[in-house]
């Protein structure tokens, strides 16, 4: 089939598909003539294939899909009757489009298939209402059995004697052969004439294409002279059923021959099976491995060895078996996008990258719906109607993407438009609006964090309601279903530009890497998927390098704020570490990182998951256990319901403290207070509340544009204004620096960032010793860290880069920002 | 709790495998019981209700151990003293039950039966069926099924 078009190729296996449901439904239709359903699903189809074969400029296949398509109108609007007659000759059209199927597949032409017979008997059953019948029925019934009857079958046989004359392409010959050789396989092996085409027709399989046609035609010849005129509809459209099967097993098994001899059909629930023993096997071989590595005997060492790249090969062979490419699920999307598209009036062309990557079955299945509602939420709420797209300065058609690939023994599978995108402020109002989270706890959270409100149960941003979603279930539907097969899900959007859903699934169920870690003495494994990178601080670094915001301890990873969870205290135990050593393992759930403090990390290893009863499910902690390598049970920790856990409630602490700060702040001036140390040039330090820093964040200095005479920098899909402190307080730093280091402060939904030199350390403020020393944009003076230090006027800067800042929000005193915790 | 509507314990004839935990004697139905195992090593689950004293690894399968004697609000197992596991299968499911020491089994009959003294109190009282007389000692009825419902 190399040299079909892939158009071609198409047309071929969805006709393929559609013929089986055909017969299936002709035969049903005949127990009940009277369902206008089966016959306009008919109808449908041979309409389709008639209107594909005249596109591809397949005459004969148009010809007489065509005249059956007549049949079927008619018989659809009740104006013909369905008789056995008229299903025979129906049945006969259907094995007509086979054959000619078969031939366009082998070949790429329509072969020497007659279709004149299967037209004339059409016509002739469509005309005669009562005569009719007569001759159509005998004759074909007569072609099979045609030793027993041959004076019959002659009559069958005549108006199709002409084939050979009209086309005697080398290839006719072959696929009127290959025809036979499917009745010849069913026939039982006594029927004298037609056992030795059997054997001719057994060599097609065996020789190769370009000699077999001449052989064949010899064979054929000379088997049978009189049959090789025969057109393959005829021994066929005997209504019997197991005629039927045999032709439309030989449709397929001319064609897919190839495929069919070189692969078997096994029944999942084996490969389930053999799964869970390659588990086991795995699990053993962990143990093994592991005891192996205390002994001394080489021959054994080296037998272990063995032992262990061959589970692990035979592991990935299991894996492979289940494995599908996903481009059996995506191949249903385009109908999906087009249909949408068209009821939606929007233009949309759908892209797809890394169809070939495969994923097994199980979870192909389970990512199917998942998949198809995002797709739908795409076209219906992200892509744009072309007129406001063109507003935008966007191609009216917009482009949904669809991209898949392997990554670090996961499945990445995006769903990308190139829409509107979310807007965080609009998301986060609703969800206020919705009271689905005060407004106090937005103005805290960051847009990339507002995005992932759109996961919370019944929330649907649709202005309006329509046919197609927003009815407020979805999301969060979506993403219960990927995490319930220990996969995640994240949203990032650019307001304008668009909006990706990433959905990360692990490649199986069954076998997982994981990172096993020690916490006060015990064992337990955090799946890989949700691991990004590990942190190991001595105690030195780690006094310095964990710092507290508002009471919640956190981690400067590479300028970010990375939240801190010890798994002690979620558990409730007690840590074994005490030298002051600090392990974080940097993990990721709903796009959001969190970094979990452990006592130690022991090592990665492939686990696998076993189900734990009821009771340990109910804690919502851990997601199963596994059986190490030494043997000891190992819980698996379910990093989305930490995440869930822990964020939580530090969240709501760090509020609670926060509040405390304020009140504790107002009674006494001496209260403690973190600071931010930054240089803004000229050999200038300043002060800046910790409270008031959202993030520390690298801006690269091309990105900066002006509006007005404002500068202002894209950041997650906002407009962030800038303030630059060296000219905000008349210093004069390097202007020409490719990358800025900004001190983002957020509040009540929006930002500013504030430009620094550098961010140099964070200092506690006690004990300073403040001078009045009073400067524009200054609150005074300390000494931090041995050096004199200004303390920012925050309020003054923000006001500076944003005039409108707290205007927006004008029942509080910024919460960060009161006056009062300026005063060191 | 349920335990006054069972007014009338079944009272069955049949096979007791029995144990002792804390200076008393228990039976449960001997087909429930899948194996018995000596001590094991368990793994603990933090934040799981008391009576769980952790999972075990049963050739690759990892169970569930409940600790017999906080299930039925008797003082800790002494220290230095092993527990005894019994595995017992429900539903398709295997849990585990940590006793103080496995004893014979016994043919019990229903005539012997009496349902359980009123003064039983607490949590003992949902989990005994009640007590077969035995010649000199009291066989107490677990009711396994509620046993492992910690």
């Amino acid at each position: 089939m190399d040299g079909l078009d892939d158009i071609v190729e198409e047309f071929l296996v969805e006709s393929h598909e559609n013929l089986d449901q055909l017969d299936t439904d002709l035969v049903a239709l005949e127990q009940e003539p009277g369902s206008r359903e089966r016959l306009s699903s008919i109808f449908r189809t041979i309409h389709t294939i008639k209107g594909t074969s005249g596109f591809l400029a397949f005459n004969r296949l148009e010809e007489v899909t065509h005249v059956g398509e007549n049949m079927l109108s008619r018989l659809r609007d009740g104006e013909l009757d369905l008789t056995p007659a008229r299903t025979s000759v129906l049945l006969q059209m259907v094995d007509t489009v086979r054959a000619l199927l078969a031939s366009i597949e082998a070949g790429g032409g329509e072969g020497s298939v007659e279709v004149t017979g299967v037209v004339a008997a059409i016509t002739a059953a469509m005309d005669d209402t009562t005569a009719a019948p007569a001759p159509v029925v005998p004759a074909p019934r007569a072609a099979t059995p045609a030793e027993k009857a041959p004076a019959k079958a002659a009559t069958a046989k005549a108006p199709t004697a002409k084939a050979p004359a009209k086309a005697p392409t080398a290839k006719a010959p072959a696929k009127a052969a290959a025809t036979k050789k499917t009745t010849a396989r069913k026939a039982p092996a006594s029927r004298a004439t037609t056992t030795p085409v059997a054997p001719a027709a057994r060599s097609v399989e065996e020789t190769p294409v370009a000699v077999r046609t001449d052989e064949l035609r010899e064979g054929a010849h000379a088997v049978m002279p009189e049959r090789t005129v025969e057109e393959p509809a005829a021994p066929a459209p005997a209504a019997e059923q197991a005629d039927t099967e045999a032709a439309s097993a030989g449709g397929d098994g001319q064609a897919r021959r190839g495929v069919a001899d070189s692969t078997i059909r096994v029944d999942v629930d084996l490969l389930d099976e053999l799964m869970l023993l390659v588990g086991e096997l795995v699990l053993t071989r962990n143990q093994i491995v592991q005891n192996v590595a205390r002994q001394t005997d080489t021959d054994l060492i080296r037998a272990s060895q063995r032992l262990n790249l061959i589970a692990s090969e035979l592991q990935e062979g299991v894996m492979k078996t289940r494995m599908q490419p996903i481009d059996h699920i995506w191949s249903k999307l385009p109908r999906v996008v087009r249909d949408l598209g068209l009821q939606l009036e929007k233009s949309i062309r759908l892209e797809m990258e890394g169809r070939e990557t495969e994923l097994d079955k199980t979870l192909l299945e389970a990512v199917k719906d998942p998949l198809t509602h995002l797709v739908r939420n795409s076209v219906d709420h992200g892509i744009e109607a072309p007129e406001d797209r063109k507003k935008a300065g966007k191609p009216a058609e917009g482009v949904l993407t669809l991209r898949a690939r392997h990554e670090s023994g996961q499945v990445v599978v995006e769903v990308a438009d190139d829409g509107a995108g979310i807007d965080p402020a609009k998301l986060g109002a609703k969800a206020v609006q919705r009271g689905l989270l005060t407004a106090d706890a937005l103005s805290r959270m960051s847009p990339a964090d507002i995005l992932q409100l759109i996961f919370l149960p019944g929330f649907s941003t649709a202005s309006a309601v329509t046919n197609v979603s927003g009815r407020g279930v979805g999301m969060d539907v979506v993403k219960t279903n990927i995490e319930s097969i220990g996969g995640t899900i994240e949203v990032e959007s650019e307001t304008g530009r668009g909006t990706v859903c990433r959905l990360r699934i692990p490649l199986t169920l069954a076998i997982v890497p994981a990172l096993t870690v020690e916490c006060a003495g015990d064992r337990y494994a955090i799946p890989q998927i949700s691991l990004q990178e590990l942190v190991s601080l001595d105690a030195e670094k780690a006094a310095n390098a964990v710092e507290e915001v508002g009471g919640a301890q956190v981690y400067r990873l590479r300028g970010e704020l990375l939240p801190l969870v010890r798994l002690t205290d979620v558990l409730g135990l007690t840590s074994e570490r005490h030298d002051g050593h600090v392990v974080i393992a940097v993990l990721r759930s709903e796009g959001r990182r969190f970094g979990l403090v452990v006592d130690r990390v022991i090592n990665t290893e492939e686990i696998v998951v076993k189900a734990v009863g009821g009771q340990m499910k109910a804690i919502g902690l851990y997601s199963g256990a596994t059986v190490l390598g030494d043997g000891t049970v190992a819980l698996i920790l379910d990093v989305q319901a930490l995440a869930r856990r822990a964020l939580r409630t530090e969240t709501t602490e760090r509020q609670d403290s926060q509040k405390a700060a304020l009140k504790a702040a107002a009674a006494s001036e001496t209260e403690r207070q973190r600071m931010l140390l930054a240089a803004i040039g000229g050999g200038r330090r300043v002060a800046i509340p910790l409270d008031t820093v959202t993030r520390l964040e690298q801006v690269r200095a091309d990105a900066v544009e002006k509006v007005g005479n404002r500068e202002v920098v894209q950041y997650r899909g906002a407009i962030l204004p800038i303030v630059r402190l060296d000219r905000h307080l008349g210093a004069y730093g390097e202007t020409d620096r490719e990358v800025l280091e900004v001190i983002v402060y957020a509040d009540h939904g929006r930002s500013v960032a504030i430009v620094v030199e550098e961010i140099l350390d964070i200092v506690d403020g006690e004990a300073a010793v403040r001078s009045d020393i009073d400067d524009l944009g200054l609150l005074g003076s300390a000494v931090l860290g041995d050096k004199v230090t200004e303390l920012l006027d925050v309020r003054a800067a923000i006001l500076a880069a944003d005039p409108a800042f707290y205007s927006a929000s004008p029942a509080t005193t910024p919460a960060g920002v009161p006056a009062s915790l300026l005063e060191v | 709790m349920t335990a006054p509507i069972r007014t009338t314990a079944p009272a069955t004839s049949g096979q007791l495998a029995t144990f002792w935990l804390d200076g008393d004697l228990y039976g449960i139905e001997v087909e429930h019981v899948q194996e018995v195992l000596r001590s094991q090593q368990l793994t603990r689950v933090p934040l799981a209700p008391t009576a769980v004293a952790g999972l075990i690894n049963l050739r690759g399968q990892v169970v569930t151990a409940i600790e017999l004697r906080e299930r039925l609000g008797r003082p800790p197992r002494p220290e230095g003293t092993d527990a005894v596991i019994i595995v017992v299968r429900l539903h398709g499911e295997a849990v585990s039950l940590l006793v103080d020491s496995i004893a014979d089994v016994v043919d019990v009959d229903a005539a012997d039966f009496e349902a359980p003294p009123d003064t039983l109190e607490g949590q003992a009282r949902d989990l005994i069926r009640g007590a077969y007389k035995l010649h000199g000692q009291l066989l107490l009825a677990l009711d396994v099924q509620r046993a492992v419902s910690a």
